[in-house]
């Protein structure tokens, strides 16, 4: 298969970027999408042409690093990850535009790459269970009926690619940050400090530049793990409950 | 040189605990006088950040990828061993300790294997108070599943992604640690040299991979948590980014590497399908629960569709050799089968390089729904990747490089010879010995940072208490930087004609066909003739383009390639001495009759510890015997 790409090229983070456009050809059908840049950067390191950077880790679908901006959707066609697309989903001759995934709070380090840290920072804010290690009762003592946990799971299932934030208008955060108040949140280990959890995270996402939910719902469309939109709602309602609680000063 | 696995004395059973009734504890208040740098952020970095970080140690954490979370323990699908008998059928911290022995090929250290089954139960605890969603019954209490190599039920796992929650659980309590200030963490920072001073860890030089500033980090203890080596092979189940480059710049400074040719070829891939392939991709082993797998009895059957294969023409030969494990036989074993019987001629699916791993008689005997709900994401990911769909036509599938069971040699303590490293998890050689089970690498990642190293690290750092701290101004620093700096400078200035994937490639090749499933005299022979050509035709022609003081990915590939060119040969000498078949090491001259693998205890029943001894030297093994007080080494069989 043969493509032309448009592919942005940015030298540094206080530098200005611009489109370039690259040939790719004999593109197998089989190859993903990253194995066709693969490709491609063979080819513009021939020529003398410093590759096209580009972050990606375990090409299976799961670590969250690549994050491609595919014709203007984050990860492009179809709901899964960038390294998970295969070029047999486009027809051949495509014109194919590829950027880093867009947010303010995402810069970009060079060329797709982009910094996520903002994600992680939000859960250093409160994202975890504070416990010590080996303090831990046994595992079974705790009976959690099989359909919270499997909710749980459904919401702990994130990969923290940051798509969600990328396709929104808003540049919102809030599927990644309720999915993980929804993880932790539904669990009894995690219940103990659901309000300061969640008065913490949706405050530091607030302060890292993410904008709020108004209900587009293109972070669910995009987003490889599935997450659904309805834990926003759960966040939205715990976020309430929390704040209430806390200005009338009742313990949290 | 003489080494000391430092094993306590005392009977199997009671050696960790009266280790830990005896070992050197330091006071609250003087934890945070030692800073400790741990490199790597995988189950076994992550975890033993946190843990350190929560007892006050100052701890320092780098890793190459952009958050800490995305560590390639992430990409763990199948599970986690614990010897919690929750299904009452006979499992105990022995059993697990002697399957864990056995399917090693009685070629791991006793005392640390019975330490790992000890504490494996206390793993799942942790875990599920950290809200890691294992998978539970109806009745609120969590399920297992079987694994290979076991007869017992005893593998914990989160659907198909046990890994990603294992270490989002890990990842959370450091992130709760970095908040509280106690652990502080570099992201895409790469370790590139260990520092020494007289003789003791006290350091990294490190690049940044965003500014690509070199610089040092110094430290009371440094712990490599790095990760093993496969992709030496090019083509394997690693993510793209894993890398020897930090256990072998240690293993320059004189850490010795322990039996780097025990690498694992995990038996359930996606076959390759063309030659810009850049990874494989691996379908858990648990699908081998329900999954049967199978070729064409008949050569001419194999371009047939599956269906029209009948019953009576199909060989279901892991069924048929190991009649008592069948389709659970351990990974080595399963691998060289599929190997074989391709090499037959029977393989199916492109060059004949496949097997089939069919579902149909599990969807007729549960309905398809039940096996969506445990195997639902793999069936995606196989139809997504092949453009097939797998409830209604077998899965093909081919062995690939998945797991590295060598790895630094490391005591008792997990304390490598050079005082002061410490190695934990895939990085270190201690307790897979030459094959590795399923659902045990989680295990050991998280037993090493939760609860080992804890407890261990006070060992070394008791006697160093009061002592001079190092400075980075210190001139063991400089020399390491300049080290690094002039190797950079290298990598860049060569300006010639061939990229850095072209060389990894035609390494990987060489390494897969004579390294990898089968080996042989020749074999190897050929490979140490060939890769030291190939290195030095990469210092002379390799073309590195871009500067060493920005993001830079080439350049980040080319330092980790320059350091697999050295480690292959490592790999294959280590290879080429051990005359025998044991676990994932086949040499095709040591044999049963049936082409089992044949052991030599008598000469072998050893861990070579291979001593870097300069660049055009070849390597000293040093030896550490193996000494079984509690097992006898049987001949391992699956029949």
């Amino acid at each position: 298969m043969n493509f032309t790409l448009r592919i942005w090229r940015q030298d540094g983070p206080s530098v200005e970027g611009r489109f370039e456009e690259y040939p790719a050809l004999n593109i197998p059908e089989d190859a993903s999408f990253l194995e066709m840049l693969d490709i491609v950067n063979e080819g513009l390191l021939g020529k003398g042409v410093e590759p096209v950077n580009f972050d990606h880790d375990c090409r299976e679908g799961i670590c969250g690093t690549c994050s491609l901006t595919i014709n203007g959707v984050p990860h492009g066609p179809d709901r899964g990850t960038t390294c998970q697309l295969y070029m047999r989903k486009f027809q051949d001759r495509d014109v194919i535009t590829i950027e880093p995934f867009r947010a303010a709070p995402f810069p970009v380090l060079r060329d797709l790459a982009v910094n996520r840290s903002a994600f992680d920072r939000i859960i250093q804010s409160g994202g975890f269970v504070g416990e010590r290690s080996g303090s831990a009762p046994d595992a079974n003592s705790v009976p959690i009926p099989k359909t919270i946990a499997d909710v749980a799971m459904d919401a702990a299932a994130c990969i923290g690619c940051g798509a969600c934030a990328a396709a929104c208008p808003n540049s919102s955060a809030m599927l990644f940050v309720s999915a993980k108040i929804g993880h932790l949140g539904l669990l009894p280990q995690g219940k103990p400090e659901k309000n300061r959890r969640v008065l913490k995270m949706v405050r530091t996402m607030d302060n890292e530049g993410f904008g709020n939910c108004s209900n587009y719902y293109a972070c669910e469309a995009v987003c490889p793990a599935g997450i659904p939109a309805a834990f926003i709602a759960r966040m939205n309602r715990e976020y309430t409950l929390a704040s209430a609680m806390e200005t009338v000063g009742a313990p949290l | 040189m003489i080494l000391d696995a430092k094993i306590p004395a005392g009977p199997l059973d009671q050696k960790w605990t009266s280790y830990k009734n005896h070992a050197k504890i330091i006071n609250p208040s003087n934890k945070r006088k030692f800073k400790i740098l741990i490199v790597g952020t995988g189950l076994a970095g992550a975890s033993a950040a946190a843990t350190l970080g929560e007892q006050g140690f100052q701890v320092e954490c780098f890793c190459y990828q952009d958050s800490p979370r995305r560590a390639h323990s992430i990409a763990a699908q199948g599970g986690i061993n614990a010897a919690k008998n929750y299904q009452n059928d006979g499992d105990s911290v022995y059993r697990l300790f002697y399957d864990t022995i056995k399917g090693g090929d009685f070629r791991a250290r006793e005392a640390n294997v019975h330490r790992l089954a000890e504490v494996s139960a206390a793993i799942i605890d942790q875990c599920v108070a950290q809200g890691v969603p294992f998978a539970r019954e109806y009745g609120g209490l969590l399920a297992n599943r079987s694994f290979g190599g076991a007869q017992v039920s005893r593998t914990f796992y989160a659907r198909g992604q046990t890994g990603q929650q294992l270490l989002l659980g890990a990842y959370q309590e450091m992130s709760a640690q970095i908040a509280a200030g106690t652990v502080k963490m570099f992201p895409r920072t790469e370790m590139l040299d260990l520092v020494l001073v007289d003789g003791h860890a006290k350091g990294i030089v490190v690049r940044d991979m965003v500014t690509g500033e070199i610089r040092s980090h110094a430290g009371d203890a440094v712990l490599l948590c790095t990760g093993g080596y496969g992709n030496v092979f090019y083509l394997s189940t690693n993510a793209t980014g894993c890398n020897v480059t930090a256990t072998y710049r240690a293993h320059k400074r004189g850490a010795l590497f322990a039996n780097p040719c025990y690498t694992q070829i995990h038996p359930t891939c996606i076959p390759v399908s063309g030659d810009y392939q850049s990874k494989l991709t691996l379908m858990s082993e648990s699908l081998r629960n329900d999954g049967r797998v199978w070729v064409p009895k008949r050569r001419e059957d194999c371009g047939k569709a599956p269906h029209e294969i009948p019953e009576d023409a199909r060989d279901y030969f892991l069924e048929r050799k190991y009649p008592s494990y069948g389709n659970l036989a351990p990974r080595d074993i399963s691998s060289r089968s599929a190997k074989e019987a391709c090499d037959d001629g029977r393989g199916v699916g492109p060059g004949g390089l496949g097997v089939y791993l069919d579902f149909a008689e599990a969807i007729g005997r549960l309905g398809q729904k039940v096996v969506e709900e445990r195997y639902g994401n793999l069936f995606e990911m196989y139809g997504n990747i092949t453009g097939e769909n797998a409830y209604q036509r077998p899965m093909r599938i081919y062995p690939a490089v998945h797991y590295t069971m060598g790895g630094l040699w490391v005591d008792y303590n997990l304390m490598s010879n050079v005082p002061g490293l410490h190695v934990l998890g895939e990085a270190n050689f201690s307790d897979h010995g030459a094959n590795r089970l399923g659902a045990s690498a989680l295990m050991q990642g998280l037993a090493d940072g939760y609860f080992v190293i804890p407890y261990t690290i006070g060992t070394y750092l008791s006697a160093h208490f009061g002592k001079k701290k190092p400075e980075v101004t210190d001139a063991p620093f400089r020399d390491a930087e300049k080290a690094v700096r002039d190797r950079t400078q290298r990598l860049l200035a060569v300006k010639g004609s061939r990229s850095v994937d072209s060389f990894h490639r035609e390494l990987g090749l060489i390494i897969w066909n004579q390294c990898g499933m089968a080996r042989s005299q020749s074999g190897l022979e050929e490979a140490l003739d060939r890769i030291p050509k190939l290195r030095e035709e990469f210092w002379t022609n390799v073309n590195v383009l871009g500067k060493g003081e920005t993001f830079n990915q080439s350049l980040e590939k080319a330092g980790r390639v320059s350091d697999f060119l050295e480690f292959g040969e490592l790999m294959c000498r280590d290879a080429l001495a051990r005359n025998e078949s044991c676990g994932g090491h086949f040499r095709t001259e040591y044999q049963t009759p049936e082409g089992e693998a044949l052991r030599d205890d008598e000469n072998y029943s050893y861990v070579a510890a291979w001593k870097y001894e300069g660049e055009n030297a070849a390597p000293t093994c040093v030896k550490e015997p193996l000494v079984y007080e509690h097992v006898e080494q049987s001949t391992r069989s699956y029949k």
